[in-house]
This record gives structure tokens, C-alpha cells and sequence, in this order.
């Protein structure tokens, strides 16, 4: 035995040789007491000494030791009938030997395949899984660490801990920390100190997988591990709930996001024009049923720019609804001027007929709009889960109100807009053409409603109706502001979108919803302008 | 009576018109045999109820909108919890007809698995309990939210989206199943009301009869309120709020004092829609519902009183003839085109255009287009 030992250390130094010397070849680690076991064991050709060996196969981490398992698997692995030595017939069909995995040269005349049933092919299914701890490529080993992690089973130790010794990337040895913490910790006869360690590992790791790992944790566990994974969890529950928190905080402000892209133009032609767009709606609408034309299109003659989709979308969404918006000003509001309820009212007819017009030619169902490809998936901040989809339209509707901002205080055309917000008449006597104004700005706020569509096809549904899932909530968002200041707007936005979003966990999202909408109706008794209103002398309130 | 209708030639063929139905067509149906052509089918007058029913609404409507210049987009709201209320009572007379046989609890709380009654739905066994508050809930909630809204001065437009929230958080409300009102089902499946068979033809004679006599009432009751001392401030403040306060007047309680008998009105005709349809839905809460009623009135005529009941009848006749035939998608394009043009180039409506025609010397019963009608003012 000393012999062959020596003989082992010897061939091990010469393979790490080699191994350095050749870039990309495996690096031997065979514990040679492993293989051995294993080999004496497969000898006996019984399914439990089998099973036993599989798992001193994958603890020796053996470079060979995958074809043994999928040799065993296939039935490809033997034992010869004279000496009991075992050895296997490697996919290209010659026959190796299962301590070195070297071609032998004369091949014994009798062998038997060893037996398996399924209890032996589990052990074998979990030890590739074990196995592929010790694969070249760290994506491989990474995914590994990662499901031995979520499956947390005992038998898997030996492997773990090997693996830990040799691994390199700090990233997978975490990962691997973990898997072991997760074993460790459940199993009653580590030593406690080793086990209370292993909580401080998950504790550190925080997360719902770590929680789920600590609750399971038997009621029979020793004092002192029970109690300190107890205040491991209450710790990871705060942090956890701290997350939670944070990630309504973010839903929140998507939805702020999208109720300011929705409610922004209607805000403006508000403001100046004192009348309430009800077809605001549907200008969104026709925004994304543009974005749905343009990737027809675009679909059928270009598939190579589909990620490009939205470049084209954006402008043509808000030429279409900006031009609608300008028609229904010129062909409508103006003559209903200084009426606002029936403004109101003749509005709300022509969303009416542009519901029906775009359902009779799109038909009733919804849409599919695709996302181009940099829009989809998930990122992680730690508990926090973003799409960036979402993430996008955020920033899509920051640049928005920031381009509003800008045009409405440096551009002639924003002072001649506040102009007629402040005083129309003042305005018109200091040589404003307010009529055209009037024109100019609901084109404006009905191309920014276009956007608005860019944006919501990326996360609703485009049926006729997406117009009216937003409008009430838009013109709470513009009461609830104020009107004539694009802060107020903001604010508003934001403020029901977090509001609504922190609600629900508690209230549920309908009855969220409701409390929301009750207390906007109670805010706006105490202030009937808005947050942000616009002070002025004059007598009607 | 006379006095009321002194000078009203509409409302004199009007009130005529509505005694002649209520007393005829149940003759009509129940005594001409069915091979008569004067004889009216129970269908056709359970559908006619329906209009009646909608015509009272649209006058509820008119009483704020038209003579004090309000603005309600939430009207449907008190129309449904009228309906909802006359649903109760309905659900309870079915005992144990329900599909589960409970004595006790209607098939919806059976089947939520519920135990016992909600603490609301007492009383509702009993008509002279559930018909009063067909009058009390629509009324008291119109009081609150108008003693809150009118005595903060909101107004014009604000006012509108305000109403339309509300009827909107009604309907989130009532989808919701554990509010105990049937979720998205509603309440159906009615049998019995008075003691009487819901589907009878008898008791679709007098739902009719007495749709035709609440839409009378509602007028004589709107017609009253109007030609008084009281109505003359009401149209004050409607052409000139301000002035109106600045002479001493309380404007906000004319106004919740008007809005809830508005809504009392519109619980009446909720709770004669439903037996007569058979259904109360949460749908009915829907905002869209509410904005249709505004239309009825103003193809009517707003500040006719009879103008809203008449385009409430004419509209609700135009919606069934086309969206019962071929012409079905088409309907939204007509509702939508009555919008814009009679708010465009029809602002009287029909009654208001024959009032102009027939006299016009009558100036008060019709209301001059505002130039400062709840626009956000401007600092001036």
C-alpha cells in the first residue's frame, strides 16, 4: 500500500507538470484513498456498496471521475473476473482503467458489467450533479454550487468541502460556503460551533432562500444553535422586510413614472386651456397602436432593425396623436371655447368614436407589441428585482418632463404658453396669438399622451381600451397636482403611484385603490386647486 | 298642480302623457287579447319601463346639472345603490328557492362559504325597510360628499372628476366579493317581489304603471322645487355663484340640499330598473354609464326638466334599434357623434330649441352659455 502511494504521489507530481505545461489540460487531484474505497467496493457488485462508492468516486475528485459515473450509468463499467480489478469502456469504446483512467493494454478475458437498479441510478443522477462542482468551466461550476445549494443534500458534503478546498473564484466559493452552511447546519452531529458558524454564513447571505434554510431547522435542534439561528432569521426578516419595502418603493415609482406620462399633457392643456380632454385617453392609445404599426412593419420588411423599433416609434407616435390633438383643438375646442363642461362632454364623444374607430380597424382583441431585446429581463439589487423595461420608462418619462421643463421655461413658445396660463387675456393683449397657442399646446399635450403610448405598449395590454384604464387615474394625478405647473404634476404622480403601491400590501390592490381614491376626494376638499394652485385675484374660486 | 304648470305647455303634454301610460298600458297588456294590435306585450313594456326608469334619471340629473350647475359625472352611482338596495330586498324574497336552499343566506354568501348574514343585509327581508332605504342611502351619501365638496367650493370642473371618482371607487367597491353584494355577479336572479312574481305579466304592468307615476312625481317634485323662491337662487348660483354668496346667501347648503334630492330621485328610478331587468350589477357604477346619462339630458335639453326624460326615452330607443341589429358596432360612433354635435351645434337640446321657437319670451327656463363656466381662473 506505502508503495503504491509513493507511486501515486510521484504520478501526481509528474501529471501537475504536465497539466501546467499543457494550457487548458485538467489538473489531477485524485485522492487516491477515495478511488481506492470505490474501487473495493464496485468489486463487491452489490447496489448498496455501489451506491456507497459512487459517493467516494465524486469525494476523490478524480479528473476521470465523471466517465466513471457515466460509464456506470450506461453500464460500460466492469469488473474482471480474475484480479476484481474494475474498469470501464470510455465512449470511444476502449476499455480504461478506472484508477488512472489509462487505456489498458491487455484487457482481462472475463468481465462483468455492474449491476444498477434505480436507487443506484439516483445516486448516480445526483453525483454528475455533485460532479459538476469540479467542471473547467466556472459557468458550469457556478450552476452547480448553485443547486447543490437549493437541493441541500447530506451526501453532497464530502463533495462540497472538496470542492471549496480547491476552488479559486471567490464567487462560486461563496456559493459553495453557502451550500456547505446549508448542510452543516441541519446536521445534528456537527460540532455546534461549526453549525453556529454556519448561521452566521446564511445570516451574512441574508435572503429568502437563507430564511427558508433557517425556519426548517428541527424544533429538536440543541439550545444554542436554535437560538442563535432564532435571531438569524428575526435579523434577515428585518433586512428582508427593509427590501420589501424598498421594492414597493420602486414599483411605486414606476407606476408614478407612468401615471406622469399619462397625466403630464393633460396637465398642460389644462392649464392653459382650462378644458378637460377626455379623448386624452385615447391619444395614448393611438400611441401605441402606432408602435403596433410601426413593428408591423418593421417586422415584415426589416426584421434586422426590430430593436430599433421604438427609435421610429417615438417620433411617428407623437406626429400622430400631436396632429390629432391639434384636429380635435381646431375642429372642436375652439368653438366649445370657454365652456369647459361641455368641452368636457364633446371630448368624451370623440373618445368614443376613436375607441370604436381603432377597434373596428385593429379589431377588439389585444395587440401584441414586442420588446426589443436591451428592454427585457430582470437585474437584481440585491432583493431588489428591476426590469428594465420599467426601468426604461422611468427614464424614459424623467426625460420627458425634464424636455417639458425646458421647452416651457427657455423657448419663446414656453413663455408664450405661461403667458396664456397666467392671464389669457393680458397675454393676448401684449400681442400673443392665443389661439394659436391654444393649437400649438394641445398638439403638445396630445404628443406627449403619444409617448405616453411608446411607453405603456411595453407593459399593457394594446387593446382600444388602454386608453380609458388610465384617464381617471390621470386626471387624479392633475387635480391632485394642481394645475398650470409641471411640479405639481410630478409630485402628484409620484405621490399615487408610491401611495398606491405601499397601500396594496396592507389593503390588498382594489381596496388600496379605493382608500386612494377616497382620500384624494378628501384632499380635494381641503384644497380645491391642488397642491401646487395657482394664486391669483380672482373672485371665482 | 295647475299653478305648477301654469305657462308650461311642455309639462302640461308631459304629465298627460305619463298619467295616460300609466294608466293604459297596463289595460293595454293584461285586458286587449294578445291577437289585438293594440295589445302590448309584456316584453315591450318591461323594456319601456326600463326607459321610464332612465328618463327619471336623466330629470334627477337635470335638477342639478340644469338649474344649479352641477356637473355630475357620479349620477350612476345613486342610481345603482337605489338598484342595489331594491336588489337586497329582492335576493331575501327568494328564501329558499336559491340553488343551495338556504333559509337564511343568498347563493353567492353560500357559496363563499359565508355563515351568517352581514350586519347591512338586516332589515332587508322587510319592503317598508329596504324601500326606505332605496330613498335614505342614495340621499345621505349625495349629502355627505356635497356637504364636504360644496362647502369647500369645489366647482366646475373639479367637482365633475370628483363625482366620477366616486362613483369609480363605488364600482371597485362593489366588484370586490368580499363587500357581501354578489362581486362581479351582482344580484340576479330574482322571483318574487311584494309577494307578486317578478316575471309575471301582472307585476310588469304595474313596474310600469309605477315607473310611469315615479317619473311624474320626480317631475311635479323638480318642477315644484324649480318655480319657487328656492329655484330662483338655485339658477342664480348656477349663472353667477359668486354674486349670489356676496348677497348673503348660503350657497352651499342650496346646493347639497338640491344634490341629494338628485340623488333620492335617481335611488327611486335605480330600484324600478331593477326588478324590471332583472339584474343589478357593479357594472352599473361604471363612470361611462354616468357620462351617458349627461348626454340623455342634453339631447333633451338641459333645464327643461321635461327635455332629459324625453332624450333619455329617445337615446335609450336609438341604443336598443342599433344594438340589436347589423348595426351593432356602429352604436359608439352615434353616441360619440351626439356628443359633439349637440354639444356643438345643439347646446338647447330639442326642448329647448322648441321652447325658443314657441316663445321667446321665456328666457329663464333656459340657460345662457357661461363664458366663465368652471374654468381654473386665471390671476387677473
Amino acid at each position: 500500500m506505502r508503495i503504491t502511494r509513493r507511486y501515486w504521489a510521484i504520478a501526481l507530481v509528474i501529471m501537475i507538470v504536465i497539466a501546467a505545461a499543457v494550457p487548458g489540460a485538467n489538473i489531477a487531484y485524485a485522492d487516491d484513498d477515495d478511488l481506492e474505497t470505490a474501487m473495493r467496493l464496485f468489486a463487491a457488485n452489490s447496489f448498496s456498496e455501489t451506491i456507497t462508492a459512487i459517493d467516494h468516486i465524486v469525494s476523490s475528485g478524480a479528473p476521470h471521475a465523471t466517465a466513471i459515473i457515466d460509464a456506470l450509468g450506461d453500464r460500460r463499467l466492469f469488473v474482471a473476473e480474475n484480479d476484481r480489478s474494475v474498469v470501464y469502456r470510455d465512449v470511444d469504446g476502449a476499455l480504461r482503467d478506472c484508477r488512472r483512467g489509462e487505456v489498458v493494454t491487455n484487457p482481462p478475458a472475463a468481465l462483468t458489467a455492474l449491476r444498477i437498479n434505480n436507487r443506484v441510478r439516483s445516486a448516480i443522477a445526483a453525483a454528475r450533479g455533485a460532479l459538476s462542482l469540479f467542471d473547467p468551466d466556472p459557468q458550469r461550476r457556478r450552476e452547480a454550487a448553485a443547486a447543490v445549494f437549493a437541493a441541500r443534500d447530506p451526501t453532497a458534503l464530502p463533495a462540497i468541502e472538496s470542492a471549496l478546498a480547491r476552488e479559486k473564484d471567490s464567487g462560486i466559493a461563496d456559493v459553495l460556503k453557502l451550500a456547505r452552511a446549508g448542510i452543516v447546519i441541519a446536521k445534528a452531529d456537527a460540532p455546534v460551533e461549526t453549525r453556529i458558524e454556519a448561521i452566521e454564513v446564511l445570516k451574512d447571505h441574508g435572503g429568502r432562500d437563507a430564511l427558508a434554510i433557517l425556519g426548517s431547522l428541527s424544533p429538536e435542534t440543541v439550545e444554542p444553535v436554535r437560538k442563535a439561528a432564532e435571531t438569524a432569521i428575526s435579523t434577515i426578516e428585518s433586512r428582508l422586510a427593509l427590501w420589501s419595502t424598498a421594492q414597493n418603493l420602486w414599483y411605486g415609482i414606476s407606476l408614478g413614472s407612468v401615471l406622469l406620462l399619462a397625466a403630464i399633457g393633460l396637465a398642460i392643456t389644462f392649464g392653459v386651456m382650462g378644458v378637460i380632454n377626455m379623448a386624452h385617453g385615447e391619444m395614448v392609445m393611438l400611441g401605441a397602436y402606432t408602435t403596433f404599426v410601426v413593428q408591423e412593419v418593421i417586422r415584415t420588411s426589416a426584421p434586422g432593425v426590430f430593436d430599433y423599433s421604438l427609435a421610429f416609434a417615438i417620433p411617428l407616435a407623437f406626429l400622430v396623436a400631436g396632429s390629432v390633438g391639434v384636429g380635435i383643438e381646431r375642429g372642436v375646442i375652439r368653438l366649445l371655447y370657454g365652456r369647459a363642461l361641455e368641452t368636457l362632454l364633446a371630448t368624451w364623444g370623440i373618445s368614443l368614436i376613436l375607441q370604436q374607430a381603432v377597434r373596428t380597424i385593429f379589431g377588439p382583441t389585444n395587440r401584441e407589441v414586442g420588446t426589443p431585446g436591451f428592454m427585457a429581463g430582470t437585474f437584481h439589487i440585491g432583493e431588489l428585482a428591476i426590469t428594465w423595461n420599467r426601468l426604461y420608462i422611468v427614464i424614459f418619462a424623467a426625460v420627458i418632463f425634464i424636455g417639458l421643463l425646458l421647452t416651457l421655461r427657455f423657448t419663446s413658445f414656453g413663455l408664450n404658453v405661461r403667458a396664456v396660463t397666467q392671464n389669457r387675456r393680458m397675454a393676448g393683449s401684449m400681442g400673443i396669438a392665443t389661439n394659436r397657442i391654444d393649437a400649438l399646446t394641445f398638439g403638445l399635450g396630445s404628443g406627449v399622451a403619444g409617448l405616453a403610448g411608446v411607453a405603456l405598449s411595453q407593459i399593457d395590454n394594446v387593446s382600444p381600451n388602454l386608453g380609458q384604464s388610465y384617464i381617471i387615474d390621470s386626471f387624479l394625478v392633475v387635480v391632485f397636482g394642481g394645475v398650470g405647473n409641471l411640479w405639481g404634476t410630478l409630485v402628484g404622480a409620484l405621490s399615487l403611484g408610491v401611495a398606491n403601491k405601499l397601500l396594496e400590501p396592507y389593503a390588498g390592490a382594489v381596496l388600496g385603490k379605493i382608500l386612494l381614491l377616497v382620500l384624494i376626494i378628501l384632499f380635494i376638499q381641503k384644497r380645491p386647486r391642488g397642491l401646487f394652485a395657482l394664486k391669483g385675484r380672482a373672485v371665482e374660486a | 298642480m295647475r299653478a305648477l304648470l301654469a305657462g308650461d305647455a311642455y309639462g302640461k303634454w308631459f304629465v298627460g302623457l305619463l298619467v295616460a301610460a300609466a294608466a293604459l298600458t297596463p289595460v293595454l297588456s293584461l285586458l286587449v287579447p294578445p291577437t289585438s294590435p293594440l295589445h302590448i306585450p309584456a316584453s315591450t313594456l318591461s323594456l319601456y319601463g326600463k326607459y321610464l326608469c332612465f328618463a327619471l334619471l336623466a330629470l334627477s340629473l337635470d335638477l342639478v346639472w340644469g338649474y344649479c350647475g352641477i356637473l355630475s359625472l357620479g349620477h350612476g352611482a345613486f342610481f345603482a345603490l337605489g338598484g342595489y338596495a331594491m336588489g337586497m330586498y329582492l335576493m331575501r324574497q327568494i328564501g329558499t328557492r336559491g340553488v343551495y336552499a338556504h333559509p337564511e343566506l343568498p347563493d353567492f354568501m353560500v357559496f363563499l362559504n359565508w355563515s351568517e348574514l352581514p350586519w347591512f343585509w338586516y332589515g332587508f327581508d322587510h319592503a317598508w325597510f329596504a324601500f326606505s332605504m332605496v330613498l335614505v342611502v342614495p340621499g345621505v351619501l349625495a349629502f355627505v360628499f356635497g356637504w364636504f365638496a360644496f362647502r369647500s367650493r369645489v366647482t366646475g370642473v373639479y367637482l365633475s372628476i370628483i363625482t366620477q371618482a366616486m362613483t369609480y371607487a363605488l364600482m371597485l367597491a362593489f366588484f370586490r366579493n368580499d363587500m357581501g353584494f354578489g362581486g362581479n355577479n351582482g344580484l340576479t336572479d330574482f322571483k318574487d317581489i311584494l309577494g307578486f312574481p317578478v316575471q309575471g305579466e301582472g307585476t310588469r304592468a304595474a313596474l310600469f304603471s309605477a315607473s310611469a307615476l315615479a317619473l311624474l312625481v320626480g317631475f311635479l317634485v323638480a318642477k315644484g322645487i324649480v318655480a319657487s323662491r328656492f329655484g330662483k337662487v338655485l339658477i342664480s348660483i348656477r349663472d353667477a355663484e359668486s354674486r349670489v354668496r356676496f348677497l348673503g346667501y348660503r350657497v352651499e347648503n342650496y346646493k347639497t340640499f338640491v344634490f341629494a334630492v338628485s340623488a333620492v330621485m335617481a335611488g327611486i328610478a335605480g330600484a324600478l330598473y331593477v326588478p324590471q331587468v332583472g339584474i343589478i350589477n357593479p357594472s352599473e357604477f361604471a363612470p361611462a354609464n354616468s357620462i351617458e346619462v349627461v348626454i340623455w339630458a342634453a339631447v333633451g335639453g338641459r333645464g327643461t326638466l321635461v327635455g332629459p326624460a324625453v332624450g333619455a326615452v329617445l337615446v335609450n330607443y336609438a341604443k336598443t334599434t342599433f344594438t340589436t341589429g347589423m348595426l351593432a358596432p356602429y352604436w359608439p360612433f352615434v353616441l360619440g357623434g351626439l356628443f359633439v354635435f349637440v354639444t356643438m351645434f345643439f347646446p338647447k337640446g330639442i326642448l329647448g330649441t322648441l321652447q325658443g321657437y314657441s316663445s321667446r319670451l321665456r328666457v329663464t327656463s333656459m340657460p345662457p352659455a357661461r363664458a366663465n363656466d368652471a374654468v381654473p381662473q386665471p390671476a387677473e
